[in-house]
């Protein structure tokens, strides 16, 4: 969805979520390539098409909403980034090294008994790793939530997402 | 002078410097404001400043509320946005309860607060409140003005937004800072709101879809909101339903968009509606919704609504299709831009000979109905009563509760513009105050303002406006001593546990009316109330009727919470009444 970058523009959009009593999962804000537009991405899990449709509506409503997109059904780019501070002492690195490698995830931060990892990635790949880390200790997660477009290409897709994303 | 000349100067004026309070005022005239409803305050002095110097038409109400409602009360008479002036902290959060009103009920308005110095917003300053924050899902747009170089910019968009679309509230809050600073006055200007663009002419294909639909249904019935009377769109109302023989319910606000008096009208829908309108729904096959929003005051209980129906809805809202009601035709666009389009489609018109007799059936078998009462004053009587005495003409204002629900059912509307309630949020107090604006948006009417003994008792201090003013509202309090419609459901519901709902120490209303200058006149029987309306029907001024009816007296037909339409009580075939 993008928006008029306006003061109170984000306690506008979330104020609706509240009081059509929607719940958020995730929600990402950040300017565009325009000037005075901001993109936001929700993540909003909804029981049926229909409470999809309101809050698309409703959203539309709102003055400083320029556009939304309902992109659930679509072949989306989908990111999330985040950090993971999980207790490390020298014995278990190694281990914990080899493990995030296929996550493409990195080490951005050490000390004397943790470490913290940096993780991008789809949702359900961050939700992944946290579950591998969890044995180890996590100490704080800090997630961005899901930020997302549409590809260049849209094919017939066989995206299974649960989620709503707009 | 030249014609060139005055379009210099006229551009002169626009483009000229001057300060943000002046602004305000050269954008009023702009937008042809006639009329003022507000308060003053410590945050508003440079714009009363300004006010006292131009000369503007400025209603002083004696509290903010009043001004507010006032203002819906003018904006619902005359189509053109109110405007309302309230100042910072307390008198904008005052002024709360009129904008979730005028939300509810789609009301033009343009709401001006004052607002602490920016320098010092944040500081919880004195007078301080987060308006914006407070009133945000309660405007359709709210805006602070940051700095003075976008003051005409956002009064002109607010006037856009307030008028164009679903009309709403729109509020701008102006930081006292932004009222003395000076800038440049240009309000010749295009409204450029790429987020905001109304679709007001119907899709053509659905257009057709609902053509084909009628022409093929035995049971059409029309169910018109208040859409209708925002789009002033009465007379193509009436050419479409004759001209395709549908009869027509109206909502609550929608009273008057379709002739009481019509042998297709049906009467009001919901809770409180007639036998025939109500079993209209239940049994129609089509359902073309025109304006009206499905509130669940007039579906009941949405599993038994309209369950035979195919379900049309034009509506300028888009959100509104489909929120309430799953919707086959979806129409969205100006009520009168669709019923015109349609009626150009000239298409078959249905046979509906057999659904308009058997409605007829129920209309004759179903009426409205009362006990009537020697030696007292039926509610309804008088209600009855005030529409014969002034021909059905007179413009009507209300609160919320039994006298609102009498005056929609015996109040029969032939003409539109003349019902002004509180619908959607149902707010008490809202009568009288609104009386005030109806009488100022027509000078020439007949207002009368029916109000309860509680909810007048809410908002009475507007009666120094309306004896200073001189404006002749006859104000009619249904006084039953209690919260009537509180009272009726604890009756029903709580096995006449009545908790707080019965009022017997009340000031002398008379004696009220008498200190604010304004003649009072009071009725305990029928024939009394014949008298004193007669009286106060041939004074020129003011007068308050204080109607002591019938106490426990309830609101009939209804339809209990979580009932379906069909299970409406109080109903009485006609052969059993005993009149």
């Amino acid at each position: 969805m993008t928006v008029n970058n306006r003061p109170g523009v984000l306690n506008r959009i979330t104020g609706l979520f509240t009081k059509r009593h929607y719940n958020i999962e995730s929600i990402t804000v950040g300017h565009t390539e325009i000037e005075g537009v901001s993109r936001m991405t929700f993540v909003v899990n909804v029981d049926d098409e229909r409470t999809a449709e309101q809050i698309i509506k409703q959203l539309n409503k709102q003055i400083d909403v320029l556009k939304v997109n309902d992109i659930t059904d679509q072949a989306i780019v989908a990111r999330e980034l985040a950090l993971i501070k999980v207790a490390a002492p020298p014995a278990v690195r190694q281990e914990i090294y080899t493990l995030i490698e296929p996550f493409r995830a990195s080490i951005v931060d050490v000390s004397k008994d943790s470490l913290v990892i940096q993780v991008t990635g789809e949702p359900e790949k961050v939700e992944a790793l946290i579950e591998l880390l969890r044995p180890y200790g996590i100490k704080e997660v800090a997630r961005t939530g899901t930020t997302a477009f549409t590809r260049g290409a849209q094919k017939a897709t066989t995206n299974q997402k649960t989620a709503f994303i707009i | 002078m030249t014609k060139m000349k005055v379009e210099e100067q006229e551009k002169a004026r626009t483009k000229a410097r001057m300060s943000g309070s002046l602004m305000l005022i050269e954008a009023l005239k702009e937008e042809k404001v006639e009329v003022i409803f507000g308060y003053p305050g410590g945050a508003v002095l440079p714009l009363y400043d300004e006010l006292y110097k131009a000369g503007v038409f400025h209603v002083l109400t004696r509290h903010e509320q009043g001004a507010i409602h006032a203002a819906e009360g003018y904006a619902r008479i005359s189509g053109k946005p109110g405007v309302v002036i309230a100042t910072s902290g307390p008198g904008a959060t005052n002024i709360v309860t009129g904008l979730t009103d005028a939300m509810m009920d789609s009301l033009p308005l343009v709401v001006f607060t004052g607002q602490v110095a920016t320098s010092v917003i944040g500081s919880d300053a004195f007078q301080e409140a987060d308006v914006v924050g407070i009133t945000m899902p309660i405007t359709k747009h709210n805006y602070q003005v940051r700095d003075i170089s976008e003051l005409p910019r956002i009064i002109k968009e607010a006037f856009h937004i307030a008028t164009t679309g679903r009309p709403g509230p729109v509020l701008i809050d102006i930081p006292k800072d932004i009222t003395t600073a000076e800038g440049e006055f240009d309000y010749d200007q295009d409204v450029h709101l790429p987020g905001y663009q109304p679709t007001t002419q119907p899709n053509h294909w659905q257009i057709r879809r609902l053509v084909e639909a009628v022409s093929q249904s035995k049971r059409p019935v029309i169910l018109a909101g208040a859409g209708v009377l925002h789009a002033n769109a009465s007379n193509e109302l009436r050419q479409y339903a004759e001209q395709q023989n549908i009869p027509v319910i109206h909502t609550l606000l929608g009273l008057g968009g379709f002739p009481a008096d019509h042998p297709l009208f049906l009467g009001m829908a919901g809770m409180h509606g007639t036998y025939t309108a109500n079993m209209a729904l239940c049994e129609c096959d089509l359902l073309i919704n025109i304006g009206a929003r499905f509130d669940d005051r007039v579906t009941g209980n949405l599993n038994y609504f309209a369950p035979k129906a195919t379900v049309a809805h034009i509506d300028i809202d888009p959100a509104e299709i489909g929120k309430n009601v799953p919707t086959k035709i979806p129409i969205v666009s100006d009520a009168k831009a669709a019923l015109q389009e349609l009626i150009a489609q000239q298409g078959k018109p249905a046979d509906t000979a057999a659904w308009l007799e058997q409605l007829d059936e129920w209309k004759r078998r179903f009426p409205l109905h009362y006990e009537p009462e020697a030696g007292t004053i039926k509610p309804q009587k008088l209600i009855e009563m005030i529409y014969e005495m002034t021909n059905g003409e007179a413009i009507v204002t209300t609160d919320v509760g039994q006298h609102q629900m009498w005056a929609a059912q015996y109040y029969k509307f032939n003409r539109p513009h003349r019902w002004v309630t509180s619908g959607g949020l149902g707010t008490m107090g809202f009568g009288l105050p609104a009386a005030i604006g109806a009488q100022l948006a027509d000078r020439s009417a007949t207002v009368v303002s029916i109000v309860g003994d509680g909810g007048f008792q809410m908002t009475f201090q507007e009666l120094s406006v309306i004896q200073e003013l001189g404006l002749p509202i006859k104000i009619v309090i249904v006084n039953n001593q209690a919260l009537g419609m509180v009272r009726q459901w604890q009756e029903l519901f709580y096995e006449k546990r009545y908790s707080h709902s019965l009022i017997p120490n009340q000031p002398d209303f008379v004696k009220l009316a008498e200190a604010y200058g304004i003649p009072g006149l009071r009725a305990k029987t029928e024939a009394e109330a014949a008298e004193v309306l007669k009286q106060a029907f041939a004074m020129d001024g003011p007068v308050l009727l204080d109607f002591h009816v019938r106490a426990d007296e309830n609101v009939y037909p209804m339809v209990a919470p979580g009932k379906g339409l069909h299970e409406m009580v109080g109903v009485k075939a006609c052969e059993e009444l005993s009149r």
